[in-house]
């Protein structure tokens, strides 16, 4: 294909210097207190070269490779999420006149241009997702449409899968598919160390015209497919997502839920680890002053006993059906209400879990068990 | 950057403060843009209220006075709805809204209309009541059935009569429990609709009130037979953004503050008996 070139070492240097020299501020992995997740980095160095993750139900670590591998690791504990829609920011500010007459300033930031560099299939799926509820929803999210404006997306396809990953079940990777400007495949074997390149924009390939590249060889372009199919034969895990929404739809009071919920603490690390999840609460504080209030939006939790209170008390007041509602929303009714999936089989929600709840087991064990009838 | 924000309200002002209940735990704020024009919005719809710094509710609409200024009545329950109480007229506030979905007028054309309400139920279906005391629904004939706990906490005396004293309006009301002086119906709201006196076959219900209240009062319709597709609810959850923003008033695939909070039974029919949905 003509649109892949090749870079090597010193050419994906390049691609970064180029990246903020354009005014980008780059967002990529770093190693940092036992894990690696994304923050501001300014070059390659700033990259866990030579280290590698792993995870499984309730744990996560971080281990050395013997390779000098850039990307060899799998989902951050963080996604990307954090940096469109905030866990916490305001949203309106409100003046009160001496005549109590109001005034509301809407809070909208201005457009940043960031990039972001090593962004997985799974994370760009769930920015698609994000999107489609915050951005090109009928009454969209401004702050979160004005970050996403300035967004420039280096991908790097997974050559390698995590133990709780399953997005290939997902249609979410490992290869990315399309939202990005760029993509890159690492190409590690042996002496060879370099990335095939493909571009996935007019910006992109405008960046790409600016640094140093090369047409890959036929030998580049095989292993930078083995390495995806390395990835696709090595997922840790795998959801049977046909006939899943019928079925959980069905299963609403299946004795399955008051299960796992025994086991669920209802802490919400699930909620905050998945780069899909949107769930907010908006909070109104007045300033010391009196005359000035604001309003601030932060990420809540469908876990949390206040998400569904009303004057009675909360509508979700058990685990079951806290866990029944988010573990439905993800793989069932997101389906209805913004026709794709919830989920991008990351598994973060599996490796941060601190009792390792899996949502893969859950929702087979749910679906396959024979429930009550319907009360 | 001239944005349209979702979260930033208009500013109202409150005309006037009118208390329901003797206890003073319901009053109905009548309110204007500080522009001086009315706020839109149809019966079933809601708007979310904004008091300077104490927070945002949302309130179902209550009416419209002769004039056409928009009413919302607010029961004091917690922390905003409780600062709320305290403002006085010519307070301004923020509004937010129309939201949601709202009761079918248009469908009411040639049926009985039935409205059944349970306590603070009756606020968002008090329009209905104003449009046919006012013969501007085009039903057949209307039947209002209304519980409450108590005979002190029954709304709008003034409405109610004025519906009795129409000539095709037939107003019925129960409690729960009854007071020295009520000689009324003592009981639950549904057995008010199993007493008749409508065409079931030629019906349009619309149900408001407490869920189980809601349910019990399905049951009732169903057994005298009026289909699901007849039959109109309002649904409450928690909401604090009203455009599916927070996710708050999840229904399954529902977002109440959307998709409702004005159902149509027959959409939800296999939601409503499940509980803690
Ligand atoms: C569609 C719809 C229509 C409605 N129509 C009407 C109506 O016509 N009339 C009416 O009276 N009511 C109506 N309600 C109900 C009304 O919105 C609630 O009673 C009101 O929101 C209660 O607010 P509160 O702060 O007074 O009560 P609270 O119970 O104190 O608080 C309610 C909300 O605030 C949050 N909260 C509570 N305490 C705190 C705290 N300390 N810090 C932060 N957050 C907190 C809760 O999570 C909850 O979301 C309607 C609701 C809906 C969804
Ligand atoms: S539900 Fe779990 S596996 Fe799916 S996208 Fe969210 S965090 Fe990832
Ligand atoms: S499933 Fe796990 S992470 Fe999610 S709320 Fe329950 S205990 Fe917490």
């Amino acid at each position: 294909m003509e649109s892949l070139q090749r870079i090597d070492l010193v050419g994906f240097g390049s691609l970064l210097a180029q990246l903020q020299a354009e005014g980008y501020t780059l967002i990529g992995p770093r190693l940092e207190a036992g894990t690696i997740d994304y923050g501001a980095i300014e070059g390659p160095d700033d990259l866990p070269i030579g280290w590698r993750d792993e995870q499984s139900p309730g744990r996560y670590r971080t281990l050395p490779r013997n390779d000098r591998a850039h990307f060899g690791f799998n989902a951050t504990p963080a996604s990307f999420k954090t940096r469109l829609h905030r866990s916490e920011e305001t949203v309106l500010e409100v003046q009160r006149g001496e005549q109590g007459e109001l005034r509301f300033v809407p809070v909208i930031p201005a457009v940043k241009k960031q990039a972001w560099i090593g962004a997985r299939s799974c994370e760009l799926a769930a920015l698609a997702i994000q999107d489609r509820v915050l951005k090109d929803s009928a009454d969209p999210d401004p702050r979160y449409a004005a970050r996403r404006e300035g967004v420039f997306i280096v991908a790097v396809h997974c050559g390698q899968a995590g133990g709780t990953c399953f997005c290939t079940s997902m249609n979410a990777g490992p290869k990315a598919e399309g939202g990005f400007d760029l993509a890159l495949t690492e190409i590690l074997d042996g002496p060879e160390h370099h990335f095939v390149v493909e571009t996935g924009s007019d910006a992109g390939a405008a960046l790409l015209e600016r640094i140093p590249h090369s047409q890959p060889t036929a030998a580049d372009l095989r292993r930078a497919a083995d390495a995806i199919e390395h990835a696709r034969a090595t997922m840790g895990r795998h959801l049977d997502t046909d006939g899943l929404k019928t079925a959980l739809y069905a299963q609403a009071q299946h004795p399955g839920w008051e299960e796992v919920a025994d086991r669920c603490l209802a802490c919400g690390n699930c909620t905050a680890a998945c780069p899909t999840c949107f769930c907010s609460s908006y909070e109104d504080q007045v300033e010391l002053d009196g005359a000035n209030a604001r309003r601030t939006r932060h990420w809540d939790s469908c876990f949390n006993a206040d998400f569904t209170h009303l004057a009675g008390g909360p509508v979700r007041a058990s685990t079951p059906a806290r866990y029944r509602q988010w573990l439905t929303h993800k793989l069932a009714s997101w389906h209805d209400q913004f026709g794709t999936s919830g989920c991008v089989g990351c598994g973060r929600c599996i490796t941060w879990c601190p009792v390792g709840i899996d949502i893969t087991a859950e929702a087979s064990r749910i679906r396959q068990a024979n429930g009550e009838p319907p009360k | 950057m001239q944005t349209q924000d979702c979260m930033a309200p208009r500013t109202a002002r409150i005309r006037s403060v009118t208390n329901e209940l003797a206890s003073g735990e319901v009053f109905t704020w009548t309110l204007e843009h500080t522009d001086g024009s009315a706020l839109a919005g149809n019966p079933g719809q809601f708007n979310m209220l904004y008091a300077f710094g104490c927070g945002e509710v949302p309130v179902s609409i209550s009416g419209r006075t002769p004039n056409g200024q928009l009413q919302h009545s607010i029961r004091t329950v917690g922390r905003v709805t409780d600062a709320m109480r305290t403002l006085t007229a010519g307070t301004e506030i923020g509004v937010r809204g129309p939201f949601g979905t709202a009761w079918p007028l248009d469908e009411a054309a040639g049926r009985d209309l039935v409205v059944v309400a349970g306590g603070l139920g009756l606020a968002p279906v008090r329009p209905l009541l104003q449009l046919a005391a006012a013969d501007r629904i085009h039903c057949r004939k209307t039947l209002v059935c209304y519980g409450t706990r108590t005979p002190a906490d029954r709304l709008y005396p003034d409405d109610l009569r004025r519906c009795a004293a129409h000539p095709r309006i037939e107003v019925r009301t129960t409690v729960d429990r009854g007071d020295t002086g009520w000689r009324g119906e003592v009981g639950v709201v549904p057995r008010l609709l199993l007493q008749g006196g409508f065409d079931p076959d030629h019906s349009i219900a619309v149900v408001c009130g407490p869920e189980i209240m809601m349910q019990f009062s399905v049951d009732a319709l169903r057994q005298v037979g009026v289909a699901d597709r007849w039959i109109y609810l309002s649904m409450e959850r928690s909401m604090k953004c009203a455009v599916g923003l927070c996710g708050r008033c999840q229904w399954r695939e529902h977002f109440i503050c959307k998709d409702g909070p004005v159902y149509r039974l027959d959409q939800i029919a296999d939601l409503l008996g499940i509980s803690e949905l």
